[in-house]
C-alpha cells in the first residue's frame, strides 16, 4: 500500500491532511511543492484545480482537503475515528467542514484587509468564530467531543495560522476575553501530541505569511481555495 | 429507522430541494414537502436553518439537517434498506464528492451568472458554461464505465448532484435556443443520461419538468442571488 502527499508547508489545506495521516498511523511519502513551480505530479493528478494537498494513494489521486479527509476516514476506519457513526452527528459534522469552506472569503478578506477596513473584516471574523464558538463548539472539549475529530482537523488551521493573520492586520480577534471557549480550544488543539508534533515554525510562518501578503495585495487579487 | 416525522422544507422548483427529493424517492421514504419561499425569511426558517436560512432543510424527527447535499448523504447513512446513493468503494466515493463540488462551486455559479448577464456577456458565460460541461462529460464516461448512470447501473450520488438540474438545463434551450447546453452533438453521453433520468424507475417521479418550471418562474420573478443551497 503505497501513499504519497504532495504538499506544501505552510498550507493550511495540507496540514489537516498530515494530521488525519498521523492520527492514522499511515505512512507515507511526503514531495514538498514549491507552488510557484508546480510539478507534472500535481498538474496531472490535479488538472481542473492544480492545487495541494494531493494524495496518491496506489496511484490513484484524490484532491480537494475535504475530500482527502473524508477518504481517508473511509479507507483506514478502525484507526482513530474521525467522524462520529450517528448519521445525524455525522451530518453535523459535515456541516460545519461545509460552513468553514463557506466562510473562506471572509477570513481572506481579513487577511488581506487594508487598514481601513481592518475593524470591518475583523468583526465580520468574529461573527462568523462566535457562531463557531456557540453552535458548533459549545461546552465541549473538542468539536468532536472528548477527542479530536475531522473537524477539529478542519478548523485547526486556526489554533496557528490565525495568528498570522491578525500580526498582519494589526487587530486580535480570537483572544480569552471575546472568545473564551474557542480560545481554551486553540490551546487544548494544540497540545494533541499528533497536532504539537506536526506544527509548521511559528517564525517561517509568519515571514511566509508577509511574503504572500505582499504579493497578493500588490498583485491585487487573491484566490480563495 | 421510522419513516415518519419526515419533513421537507422548500419549494419544489428549486433543484437544490429536488435533490433531496431524489433521494427520498430512491430510499421509498415517507415525507411530507412543506412548501417554503426562500426569499421571505419567515420565523421558521430562521428557526430550523439560523446559519444559512436557506432551503432546502429536512427536519426527521425534531432535527434538521440543511444543505442539500450533506441531506442527501444523512439520507443514504439513515435509510440503509434501499439502493445506496454513495457508492461503496472508498476512492469511487471521493469521486463522487470530487464531482459534487466541482458542480456546486464551478458549474452552477456559472448557469447563475449566465441568467443574471446581460445580452453582450451572456454569450461568453455560455462558452464557460459548456467547457464546463464537456468537462463533466469526460466525467461520466470515466465514472460511468459504460453503464447508464455515474452511478452505474442504478442512479447515484451525482447523478443526483446534477440531475436536479437538468429540468433547468432544458428550461434555458427552451427559452433560448442559442443556450442549449445539453447539446448531442456536443456532449451525446449527457444528453443521453439525462433522457434516462425521466423515465428511471428510481427518480422519474422527482425529475423537474421544464414547462412547469416556466411556470413556476413566472411567478417567481424578482430572483437576485440564489437563496437555496
Amino acid at each position: 500500500m503505497e501513499v504519497r502527499l504532495h504538499g506544501m508547508w505552510a498550507s493550511p489545506y495540507v496540514i489537516r491532511v498530515i494530521w488525519a495521516l498521523k492520527l492514522k498511523g499511515v505512512k507515507y511519502e511526503y514531495i514538498e511543492e514549491d507552488l510557484s513551480n508546480k510539478s507534472m505530479a500535481v498538474l496531472e493528478y490535479n488538472p481542473i484545480h492544480k492545487k495541494v494537498p494531493v494524495l496518491v494513494h496506489n496511484g490513484k489521486p484524490i484532491v480537494e482537503s475535504a475530500v482527502i479527509l473524508q477518504y481517508i476516514e473511509e479507507t483506514w476506519p478502525d484507526r482513530t475515528p474521525l467522524l462520529p457513526e450517528d448519521p445525524y452527528e455525522r451530518a453535523m459534522a459535515r456541516f460545519w467542514i461545509d460552513f468553514g469552506q463557506q466562510k473562506s472569503l471572509t477570513f481572506f478578506a481579513f487577511f488581506l484587509t487594508s487598514e481601513e477596513d481592518k475593524h470591518k473584516t475583523a468583526a465580520q471574523v468574529l461573527e462568523t468564530l462566535k457562531i463557531l464558538e456557540e453552535e458548533a463548539l459549545g461546552d465541549k472539549k473538542f468539536f468532536g467531543g472528548n477527542t479530536i475529530n475531522m473537524v477539529d482537523l478542519f478548523f485547526g488551521w486556526l489554533t496557528y495560522s490565525f495568528g498570522c493573520m491578525e500580526n498582519i492586520s494589526g487587530v486580535q480577534v480570537l483572544l480569552p476575553e471575546t472568545l473564551p471557549r474557542l480560545h481554551r480550544w486553540t490551546l487544548d488543539f494544540k497540545q494533541e501530541p499528533v497536532i504539537k508534533e506536526n506544527l509548521p515554525d511559528s517564525t517561517a510562518l509568519l515571514e511566509h505569511f508577509k511574503r504572500v501578503t505582499k504579493h497578493l495585495k500588490s498583485s491585487n487579487k487573491f484566490k480563495p481555495a | 429507522m421510522a419513516t415518519s416525522g419526515v419533513k421537507l422544507y422548500g419549494g419544489r422548483p428549486s433543484p437544490y430541494v429536488n435533490r433531496v427529493v431524489m433521494a427520498l424517492e430512491m430510499k421509498s421514504v415517507d415525507y411530507e414537502l412543506v412548501e417554503m419561499n426562500p426569499y421571505e425569511k419567515s420565523e421558521l426558517l430562521i428557526k430550523i436553518n439560523p446559519i444559512h436560512k436557506k432551503i432546502p432543510v429536512l427536519v426527521h424527527g425534531d432535527r434538521p439537517i440543511c444543505e442539500s447535499l450533506i441531506i442527501v448523504q444523512y439520507i443514504d447513512d439513515a435509510w440503509t434498506n434501499g439502493p445506496s446513493i454513495l457508492p461503496t468503494d472508498p476512492y469511487d466515493r471521493a469521486t463522487a464528492r470530487f464531482w459534487a463540488a466541482f458542480i456546486d462551486d464551478n458549474f452552477f455559479p456559472l448557469l447563475r451568472e449566465m441568467r443574471e448577464a446581460e445580452e453582450e456577456a451572456k454569450r461568453l458565460v455560455f462558452e464557460k458554461v459548456l467547457e464546463a460541461f464537456a468537462l463533466l462529460e469526460e466525467a461520466f464516461i470515466t465514472i460511468s464505465k459504460g453503464k447508464a448512470f455515474f452511478g452505474g447501473d442504478t442512479v447515484g450520488y451525482l447523478d443526483i448532484a446534477l440531475g436536479s438540474f437538468v429540468g433547468y438545463l432544458r428550461l434555458s434551450e427552451m427559452l433560448n435556443a442559442n443556450y442549449k447546453i445539453l447539446d448531442e452533438t456536443k456532449t451525446p453521453l449527457l444528453a443521453e443520461w439525462a433522457e434516462r433520468l425521466y423515465s428511471d424507475s428510481l427518480v422519474k417521479d422527482a425529475m423537474l419538468d421544464p414547462q412547469k418550471l416556466l411556470e413556476s418562474l413566472t411567478k417567481f420573478q424578482a430572483m437576485p442571488k440564489t437563496d437555496s443551497n
